[in-house]
């Protein structure tokens, strides 16, 4: 592949490219992301390859691995073009039938489509179904259109003509004014205006600049940033090359976790393949402009996700966060001016470039424009990766996007913003996803996690998880946060035990105030975060913890029993067959006891007990009753009347 | 070289550019607590004893004086009830490691911090670095450093530099605000107990 020496020529690859491939041709294309191959993908994609050969179809039928639609929860998702039928859970054994039924047929597969769980209606096209019905995927929408390994498949859905627009038909300046009047803020957490930080890092004195993508996605439960970089790296790669232009920088770094090895892969990939078609490396697209980028692989601390951090990691040398000022946008890496966004963040710069900043802003609120990629995981029945516009309310997120609450319980509280985030409750749930409203709520917007609760969840041990998390992921260098959090951690976990006292809750307040204004840098700021929400909104389970030693939640291990109730033990044996502890008592037509010295509290029983019988009940703040005498135990069975 | 003006706690004071908050105060006369801070030493802003308010342009921020560089217009306030019981709850989470540290006991005085407040620690270190600092800074030797991070970070003196380097020298006692017990303790450590030369962060 000859480089491209000019916009002429991509346009004229580009229609070359497209020209060659028949939008009416099939194409089975299966989501090759890390959630579905983890689900048997790869041998999904094996499966129709073969299946196609013995079929004799390879001249008509085309088979792929796409990046990833989002929808986790019920991968392996394959979706077959043109017609667009989506199946989902999709299993080797699957794979005859399709080819045979679907390809060759035209016939759709009515058992491996998406029914709806309350109306029981099925679903044959991807947009028919309300997880993707209810989502504004102008970021993620494409990663199923798309090889991730191949550049050819992004320049035929139009890739890098955000690029050659910039280099020829604008100035830098006028790109950083169009980032600006776009009102995009960054997607990494604080929301800083995306187009003054480029203002910053360009008006800076210096002729070394940098631009860096922030990768280091650390938080539990998050891969929003890692989606993009292993379904659609171009996408990154070519909003940093615009950036780097903006601001004058002829180097960047993309500094991603080793443990996301596909999405190092893919990316790596991605600078190969820009580089060979000149949109990478020196004179891109003959423009004068020179630009090249390293991967740089993160050794996995959470820390190096807060920018000050990763400029040390990059430099070589421990990974703790230096004082700010100076900023990186004056003095950043080897102290020249850096401009460190997050993956999201770039990913959005071509759409704003091709689509004109009005048209980016029209989407969202007053203070928070575009949309927002979120993993929605927890307690929810649609577990994934969903894209939505700034601006729709977190009940329309969890309960339309989502699908609500699995198995009939209760919503309790959605955690978003990650380890540096709040617990939101029912009575806020209907506020809007903004930067500033959820940090009125107590949460942040974060980079995008967003974990689900429901009413088994005690949110005092959410607080003692996330706080956990951090003793870790703390760096250790300063006191309030290094110290502050642990003691926040032992209070926390006395609580949770049963060894909470008076004045705890006091004392986090105390800790939560010193470490959130007195810290080094934001990982230690927002650290008391998922304290001080869960205090604001769920006090009382804090005191119920502290003064009965209770539980409400039902879930702290300490703190609760679980009881067998004689009056609904059938004697079924089943509870204490399960038990790996031999904590039960009992026999054939012998009423079942928990030996609680014994007991674990591993909840096998509870979740054994026939639904029908709820014998097993966890109980929490008041004594275990007392088992009943050996005596009594024998159950008189009636003729097996009323089961 | 240009002079800088601001203003710290009311009073209107001259600077060199380059100068820290907590610099320009001293040489006002202006007394602000410190812990990790030695004039030999590169500051570190790790203790945030030093903590003070910053006001520039309206916007009030809290900062590290050790250092926040000075800048013109800035206005400074070395006290306040905020400031006040961020010192005190440092204090006092420092005096769960080190309740017997002279320096750390005029400072629960000054502060009213109770030493018992917080839960007590096994370590009498409190991170200053002050030893780490020297190590580096001054010796450029390198015999003492930190191992692990977050809740887990402690000082380690390597123990073949030690071995060669420490019994002349011991420069890094008497910085040690935990009144010499922490640098000395580990440096016996490390050459009396036989370990592996450096301790691996566990699973990562």
């Amino acid at each position: 592949m000859p480089r491209l020496q000019s916009p002429e020529a991509l346009e004229s690859i580009r229609k070359e490219l497209a020209s060659k491939r028949d939008s009416q041709r099939p194409c089975i294309s299966v989501c090759a992301g890390t959630g579905c191959i983890a689900a048997g993908a790869g041998e999904v994609i094996a499966a129709f390859k073969a299946e196609i050969e013995k079929q004799g179809l390879q001249a008509d039928v085309d088979t792929k691995g796409t990046g990833c639609p989002g929808f986790c929860e019920r991968g392996p998702v394959v979706v077959i073009y043109p017609e667009e039928i989506c199946y989902l859970q999709v299993k080797p054994q699957d794979v005859v039938d399709i080819v045979s039924q679907t390809i060759k047929e035209k016939k759709v597969i009515d058992r491996l489509l998406y029914v709806d769980p309350t109306t029981k209606a099925k679903a044959v096209r991807e947009s028919d179904i309300p997880f993707y019905r209810n989502q504004r995927r102008t970021i993620i929408g494409n990663n199923i259109k798309i090889d991730p390994k191949s550049i050819e498949d992004y320049l035929v859905i139009g890739g890098y003509t955000a690029l050659a627009k910039v280099l020829f038909a604008m100035t830098p300046e006028q790109v950083v004014e169009e980032v600006k009047t776009s009102d995009l803020r960054g997607r990494g957490g604080a929301g800083f205006p995306t187009g003054k930080k480029w203002e910053g890092a360009r008006n800076a004195p210096g002729d070394t600049k940098y631009v860096i993508v922030n990768a280091d996605e650390g938080d539990p439960g998050a891969f929003m940033d890692r989606a993009l970089l292993e379904r659609n790296p171009h996408s990154v790669l070519e909003g940093l090359i615009i950036g780097a232009y903006a601001i004058g920088a002829h180097e960047g770094y993309i500094y991603v976790r080793q443990e996301y090895p596909l999405a190092v892969e893919n990316v790596t990939l991605a600078i190969k393949q820009a580089e060979e078609y000149g949109l990478l490396g020196k004179d891109i697209l003959g423009s004068n402009f020179d630009f090249s980028v390293t991967v740089h692989r993160g050794a996995g601390a959470f820390v190096c996700g807060e920018e000050t951090s990763l400029l040390m990691s990059l430099e070589g040398k421990v990974g703790e966060p230096r004082t700010r000022p100076p900023y990186p946008v004056t003095k950043g890496l080897w102290g020249k001016p850096t401009t460190i966004n997050n993956v999201e963040t770039w990913a959005n710069v071509p759409l704003i470039i091709n689509g004109g900043a009005e048209a980016f802003s029209s989407v969202g609120t007053e203070g928070s424009k575009g949309t927002k990629i979120f993993s929605l995981v927890g307690k929810v029945n649609n577990t994934g990766l969903v894209e939505v516009p700034m601006g729709i309310t977190l009940r329309d997120i969890i309960f339309e996007v989502g699908g609500g609450i699995p198995g009939g319980k209760k919503f309790k509280a959605v955690q978003t913003g990650g380890p540096s985030g709040g617990c939101i409750p029912e009575a806020h749930l209907d506020t809007p996803v903004d930067f500033d409203e959820l940090t009125r709520v107590g949460a942040i917007m974060g980079s995008g996690g967003m974990i689900v609760m429901d009413e088994d969840t005690c949110p005092v041990d959410v607080a003692r998880y996330f706080v956990e998390f951090l003793t870790d992921e703390s760096c250790g260098k300063c006191v309030p946060c290094r110290e502050g959090i642990r003691q926040m951690h032992t209070i926390l976990t006395a609580i949770t035990t049963g060894k909470g006292k008076e004045g705890d809750i006091q004392r986090l307040e105390h800790l939560a105030e010193v470490t959130s204004t007195a810290s080094l840098c934001a990982l230690g700021k927002s650290a008391p975060n998922p304290v001080l929400s869960t205090l604001r909104y769920f006090r009382d389970e804090y005191e119920a913890h502290i003064k009965e030693k209770r539980c409400p939640a039902l879930s702290c291990k300490e703190l609760i029993a679980y009881h067998i109730d004689p009056e609904k033990c059938q004697a079924c044996m089943i509870c204490l067959r399960k038990c790996s502890a031999g904590a039960i008592v009992g026999g054939k037509n012998q009423i079942h006891v928990v030996d609680q010295d014994k007991c674990t509290k591993c909840g096998t029983c509870f979740e054994v007990c026939p639904p029908r019988f709820g014998a097993v009940q966890k109980i929490s703040g008041e004594p275990v009753p007392a088992p009943l005498p050996e005596a009594e135990r024998t159950t008189v069975r009636k003729a097996n009347t009323n089961e | 070289m240009s002079d800088i003006l601001l203003q710290i706690d009311g009073k209107e004071v001259t600077a060199r550019e380059g100068m820290t908050v907590l610099e320009a105060a001293r040489a006002a006369g202006i007394v602000i607590p410190t812990l990790c801070y030695h004039e030999k030493l590169e500051p570190y802003g790790a203790c945030r004893i030093c903590i003070v308010e910053a006001d520039m342009n309206g916007r009030k921020s809290l900062v590290a004086s050790c250092v926040h560089p000075v800048e013109a217009g800035l206005i400074v306030r070395t006290t306040s009830e905020q400031i006040h019981r961020i010192r005190k709850t440092i204090v006092e989470l420092l005096l769960a490691h080190a309740p017997d540290s002279v320096q750390l006991q005029a400072l629960a005085q000054q502060y009213g911090a109770d030493k018992d407040y917080y839960e007590k620690q096994a370590s009498f270190c409190i991170h200053c670095g002050l030893c780490v600092r020297y190590c580096t800074e001054i010796k450029k030797k390198n015999a003492v450093g930190f191992v692990d991070r977050g809740t887990r970070r402690e000082i380690n003196f390597v123990p073949h530099l030690a071995a060669q380097e420490c019994w002349n020298c011991k420069e890094c006692f008497p910085l040690c605000p935990t009144s010499y017990l922490q640098a000395a303790y580990v440096l016996v450590e490390a050459l009396t107990i036989p370990q592996p030369p450096f301790k691996v962060a566990a699973g990562r």
